[in-house]
Formats: structure tokens, sequence, C-alpha cells
């Protein structure tokens, strides 16, 4: 062999070994899929099977709460070993189903009702119907009708209620008595009066403002405010009813009409950016920054363990003045809990999921822990159960047959989105013509749904 | 009359064939990345771009049901391409021109040059994200120390990035703050200009302006160019900054069951990137993610060819 011809042959052997080192790094990039084991298995005492279970959890008292419920079903199935993942997002939980592989969640659950219809129709949560079915659970006596639309989609029961949300109102009842307000509004005109008399202005700014009406003032969206005016969301026929449906245009209005009362759209804007995070101790209603807030049932045990020094009562929204017979309802909603259509382990999350969602005890001791709404009718008349005046204002709401929340759709939250963007446009003043702007977004909302089924 | 090639000898042939696996032997990282990383994502982008795919089930084919959604029917495409067009032109022209002055100030400062090289270049390593929530809460026009100074000195107090008519200005600013990558590059383009060219144009009696015309701008104009197209480049895809600075001003940090609104104040920071995100990882709706992912590919390219064929022609001139 000549000199040349070494080189040559040198040069083409380090070429095919670097196509080969590279072809095996690639290789090994893409990894191997699948191979869970044990579908349908739901272990030993000693071989237990581990879970993986995705929830939205994060404050320290719900996570202590979460924590104690998971190690009480441990000790009751010493066969199963459940590996919790908290503070996850329906973008997280959408995205990791998608992609799968063995960190992939077996149980999910989500804070909001609002993607059921995309969990549900794309099958990505299993369908619940026949697993409750061979556990002998009569989903219709066990959970509310209200819960059961909002936990389903087309007859697929994707998800079962874990504990459900109402909405009301929070008022300091030191401001209410320094203003000389004997009671809670219970209609919007006297809240109206209320909320600007409890409104202290200084300089250009407040000092204390008596409501932040804004939809970015946390719990104010669009669709609370709406429920208070009991709004049909869609036709019959699966049409966005937004234009047609008076709530939406009077619920609009209303809002309007608070913040041009309680100073205009710029000055609250200014006044909002101030507030804390909603979820913590710097919440503007336990720091007294505002006097009245709409809120969830959670913040009961959250102003307890924020020790904020806030004096409080509760009472349910106001509704409209030529309503007051339906004075009571409220939002409502829950977190919601399914299991992953990739999961191997369905049997052993079945087990994990039927008694988080079923088991009075667990239940009970959850919702006394995080101040949350019981899911189910044993539940909801446990002696266990805890019952203060605050509390018991939001389980009378969750009871009341005109409380209502938003329908499941198949692109999840769009719609709500869409009718939010519209909400934003009007209280800033951007929205001259309403009920133009009203059926211009139902046909955008009927776009997007015709886009996404 | 032309002969008939005549058929290479077997010996030359193998050479031949020995040569062409070497070549491709050593071109095959480059071929495998571009094909792994470039070739095949484009090809799968325009084949989903027909389809209609969740994610988790099959795709199915549609036809131009994606691209009529995006373009007539989709609420925040042309507001995102607005805001887009907005801050490429915006973002890029006082990057590029502030660029240059920072790169011309330091070039003439005599004593502690490294300190403000130093102090100018520093703010572009800090973390995107870590910078956009200090500016935000700078800008804060409830707490921040910026509006309280302005309103101290009896000056207009702006709601920066919680009003929709400055929240775009307010991310030109946080660009302007890093403009450090521009500055360096600047500064070593206007230190590689012949000394003898001004020494030259003084004697001609040449003013300041006519020795930044026909001395400094040909020698820098091919950074100037270089500056423009990746800076073109860069803005079509913004992203991290407008939606960190939507995030931290509207209150909603996107925390399990909150809705975070994109955009936020009213649209005004939407840009084509984050439609991406919204309709793809949000919505699901891939096969409309990846048109706006091929509009924004083919306006990308679009753009930089022009600059570039731009630039040829001024290159000729000069």
């Amino acid at each position: 062999m000549t000199i040349r011809q070494t080189r040559r042959a040198r040069r083409t052997a380090a070429a095919l070994a670097c196509t080969a080192t590279l072809a095996l790094i690639a290789a090994g990039c893409a990894g191997t899929s699948g191979g869970g084991g044990g579908q349908g298995s739901t272990g030993t005492k000693a071989k237990p099977v581990t879970i993986t279970f995705w929830h939205g959890w994060s404050a320290p008292n719900e996570l202590a709460a979460i924590n104690a419920n998971i190690s009480a079903f441990e000790k009751l199935h010493p066969n199963i070993k459940v590996k919790a993942v908290s503070n996850v997002t329906d973008d997280k939980i959408n995205q990791a189903l998608r992609a799968g592989g063995d960190n992939a969640p077996d149980v999910v659950s989500s804070f909001t009702t609002n993607n059921v219809g995309s969990f549900c129709n794309s099958h990505e949560w299993v369908d619940l119907n026949p697993l409750l079915k061979k556990s002998g659970i009569d989903k219709d006596k066990t959970f509310s009708k209200a819960m059961l639309d909002y936990t389903s989609y087309n007859g697929d029961q994707c998800s079962l209620p874990l504990l459900g949300d109402a909405y009301g109102l929070y008022y300091n009842t030191d401001e209410f008595k320094a203003a000389g307000i004997t009671a809670p509004p219970k209609t919007w005109s006297q809240f109206e009066q209320d909320a600007v008399k409890l409104t202290k202005s200084e300089g250009a700014g407040y000092r204390q403002l008596g409501f932040m009406p804004l939809y970015h003032g946390y719990e104010t969206t669009t669709e609370h405010y709406a429920a208070q005016y009991q709004p049909t969301w869609f036709t019959a026929d699966g049409k966005s009813a937004i234009a047609s449906s008076p709530a939406f245009a009077d619920s609009l209005k209303e809002q309007k009409t608070l913040v041009d009362k309680l100073g205009g759209y710029q000055k609250l804007s200014k006044y909002r950016s101030s507030f804390g995070d909603e979820f913590s101790a710097k919440n503007p209603f336990e720091t007294g920054q505002v006097a009245m807030a709409m809120d969830g049932e959670w913040r009961v045990s959250m102003i307890k363990a924020d020790g904020s020094k806030v004096h409080y009562a509760t009472a349910p929204l106001p509704v409209p003045d030529n309503q007051v017979s339906q004075y009571g309802i409220g939002y409502q909603t829950g977190t919601i809990a399914g299991i992953a259509a990739t999961s191997h382990k369905q049997a052993a999350a079945w087990e994990f999921l039927k008694y988080l969602t079923t088991d009075t005890d667990a239940l009970v001791s959850f919702a006394n822990a995080i101040s949350n709404v019981p899911s189910t009718y044993a539940a909801l008349k446990s002696p266990k159960l805890e019952k203060n005046a605050q509390f018991q204002t939001f389980l009378n709401v969750a009871a009341n047959p005109g409380s209502n929340t938003t329908p499941s759709e198949p692109n999840g939250d769009s719609f709500i989105v869409t009718y939010q963007n519209l909400g934003y446009a009007y209280e800033s003043g951007k929205v001259s013509n309403l009920q133009a702007a009203l059926k211009k977004t139902a046909g955008q909302i009927d776009s997007d749904l015709a886009q996404a089924r | 009359m032309r002969t008939p090639r005549a058929a290479a000898p077997p010996a030359l042939r193998r050479k031949r064939r020995r040569e062409l696996a070497t070549t491709a032997g050593f071109l095959s990282p480059w071929l495998i990345g571009f094909a792994v990383f470039f070739a095949y994502p484009l090809i799968a982008t325009v084949y989903f771009s027909f389809t209609h795919y969740d994610g988790f089930n099959a795709p199915t084919p549609v036809g131009l049901k994606n691209y009529v959604y995006v373009l007539t029917e989709y609420p925040f495409f042309w507001q995102a391409v607005r805001n887009t067009v907005w801050l490429v032109v915006a973002m890029v022209a006082l990057r590029t021109v502030f660029g240059i002055g920072i790169g011309m100030l330091i070039t003439k400062i005599k004593s502690g040059a490294g300190f403000f090289r130093t102090a100018f270049y520093l703010p572009y390593l800090a973390p995107p994200v870590a910078a956009t929530i200090g500016f935000a809460f700078l800008l804060n026009p409830g707490t921040g120390p910026v509006d309280h100074i302005l309103g101290r000195l009896g000056l207009p107090q702006p709601g920066w990035f919680t009003d929709p008519s400055w929240s775009k200005p307010s991310l030109v600013l946080l660009s302007l703050w890093g403009i450090g990558d521009l500055m360096v590059i600047f500064m070593a383009a206007l230190l590689d200009v012949p000394a003898e060219q001004y020494e030259a144009a003084s004697l001609d009696g040449a003013n300041w302006w006519h020795r930044w015309r026909y001395v400094t701008y040909p020698n820098i104009s091919p950074i100037i160019m270089f500056a423009v197209v990746t800076g073109v480049i860069q803005t079509l895809q913004y992203y991290t900054q407008a939606i960190i600075a939507g995030q931290v001003a509207s209150g909603i940090a996107g925390n399990a069951g909150q809705q975070f609104e994109p955009g936020y104040p009213n649209g005004s920071t939407w840009t084509v990137p984050q439609l991406v995100y919204n309709i793809g990882f949000q919505r699901f709706d891939y096969g409309s993610a990846c048109v706006v992912s091929l509009l924004l590919f083919v306006v990308a390219m679009g753009c930089t060819a022009l600059l570039m064929r731009r630039r040829s022609g001024l290159m000729a001139e000069d």
C-alpha cells in the first residue's frame, strides 16, 4: 500500500468513525418509548406499583392537606405508592400527555373546568363511565348534576369533581361599620353605592378602594360577573349566544358603570398594579387595599393561614335589581381529576382517583383543610364537615340551583378568552357599539369552534 | 461533431467513489444536523399545515382550511403581525442607531474606557426573563421608582407595560438597555476604520458630517447591514420579553387555575411567535400553528433576501 493510499484509507476511516459516533449519539438521544409495564396491575404489598399524580396545589396548607390524603390512601392500599407533583397547570398537563414517556402522569387534576371539553374530546383523559359502573358507583346519586355537567363532555365522563369552588363576596366589616353600611348589598345598584362609600381617595390614587372592578382584578373576571345574570352561553344548536342572551351585555354594562363611578379605567389600572400576588398574604383584600372582593371559598382558610388582621364576613354576590329573587346564586366550578389515557397503570390510578373523589372521610378532611366545598352528597352531609359562618355562605351558593358555570367546549377556554378580550376592550373605553361588538365576538367564537371540531 | 464521452477506467471510478465517500463522511455531521433539525421539521411543518392535528389523535387532511382560518378568522393574527412589524421597525432602527452612538462614544473616551465598556456590555448578559421582570418592577406605575421620580419632577407618569400605547415603547426601552452586543461589534468596526482616511478628510476640510458620511459609514456599512439583518430575524422571533412583561404587568403569573391573557394589555404585546405557542401548545391546533410558523419563515427569508440584495446594490455603488 502506497503512502497516498494509506492516508486516504485513514481519512475514510476517520470519516466513517465520525458518522458512526454521530449515529450512535442520535440513536441514544432518540431513546426508547413506552414499556411502563404493569398496565392494569395494582401491584402487591411486597412489590407495590408507583403511580404519578399531578396536581395544582402549591400553598403550604394545601400541600399538607393533599399529602395527608395521599398518606391515608397509601395506608389503605399498601400495594400502591403515589408520587405527587405539585403546582401543575393545564398547559403542562396537555403537553406532557402528548409527549408521553415514563415520567408522564397517571392521575391528573386541574383547578379549572374550562378545559374539560378539550380533555374529553381529544380522549387525553379516559372515559370513567365503565370504571364507575364496574365499581358500582352510581354517579347521579354521588355527585350533583352541575358537577357532573362540568366534568363531562358529550356523555364522556373524562373527569370527576374533586372538591368544588363557589364564588361570593368578602367584605371588611370594620370598613362597613365606619361607612354606616349595615348589611351586604343584594343588588348591583346597592353594591355601586357601597363601593363608592367605601372608597377613600388620596392624591391621584386611593388610600382604600371600595371594590376593584377591573377584569384583571384577580377573580373579577368576565365569566364570574356574568354568572350573576344567569347567562346562556350557547344556543341549542351549539352557536354562541353572547349577543342574544341579555346577561352578557347587562353584566358588561354594570362593570363599566362601576369602573366609571370608582375613578375610571386609568386610575383603577394604576392602583391595581400596586397589588401583591393573589395567592399570598399580599392579596389586596387581606392587606386592606380593597374593602370588598369577589373571591372563592378558599380565601376563608387563606386569610387564616396568612395571619391577616382583616375583620370580614362573606355573602353571596349581588344580582341585577330586577332579579332580586335570585339572590344567593354564584359562579360555581371546581377542581377536577381524571386518568391519563397514556397511563400504563390505569387500574392503580383508578383506585387512587376513586379514593380521592368518592371517599367521604378523605373529601371531608381535605375540604376542612383547604376550605373547599365537598363534591359528593355524602360528604356535604357529613357531621365531620366544619361549617363556620363565613364558609357556610359558599356551601349555600354551591347548593343553590341557580348557581351556574361555563360550559365545556372542545377548544377548552378559547370562547372565554375571546369574551374576556371584549371585556378588556369595553372596560377601557375602546368599544363604542356594545351590541355590534358582542355580535362580532359571537361570530369569532363560532369560527374558533368550527376550527376545533 | 461531438464525440461521445469515453467511460472512465475502473480505477478512476473507484477513486471518485472513495473521494465521494470521504467527502460525504466529513460532511455527515452537518448533513445529519441539517436533515434532523431543519429539513425534516420543515417538511413536517408543511405537511401538518394541511391537516387537523391535536397532537394526540392522528392527523386528518383538511386542505387549505387552516390557512383560511389563520388569515381570515383567527382574531389575533393580524394584530400580532402589526405589533411585530412595529417592533421590527422601531427596535431594529433604534438599536442600530443607539449601538453606533454608544460605540462611537466608547471609542472616544480616553480614561475609564474599560469601565464604561463593561458597564454598557453587562446588561446584555442578564437573562431575558430576569431583565424583563426587573424592568416591569422598575416601571410599575403603582409602586415603581421611575414613575415615582417622574411624579416628583412634575412630569407625566406613563402606564408603561400596563398601557397599550406605552407597552411596545417600553419593550424597545428594554432592548436599548441590553445594547451590549451591538456596541461591541460597532466599537470593533469603528476602531478598524483607518486613521489616515480621517486625516486625509480633515486636510480636505471635511466637517464631522462629511467624515461620517464619506469615511466612517462606508467602512462600517457591512457591519450595519449585519446588525440590521440579524436584528430583523431576531425581532421577528421576539417572544420571551413580550410574554414575560405581559404576565408580570397583568398580575397573573399563569399559576394553576389562572387564565393568562396573552398580549396584555389589550393585545398590544402579541407577537407572531406567541401565536405559534398559543395555537400550537395551548389550543393544540397544530395545523394552524404550522401555518403561522411557515408564514413567519417565509417573511424572515424574504426580509433577509431583500436586505441582502439592497446591500449588494449599495456595495456596487460604493
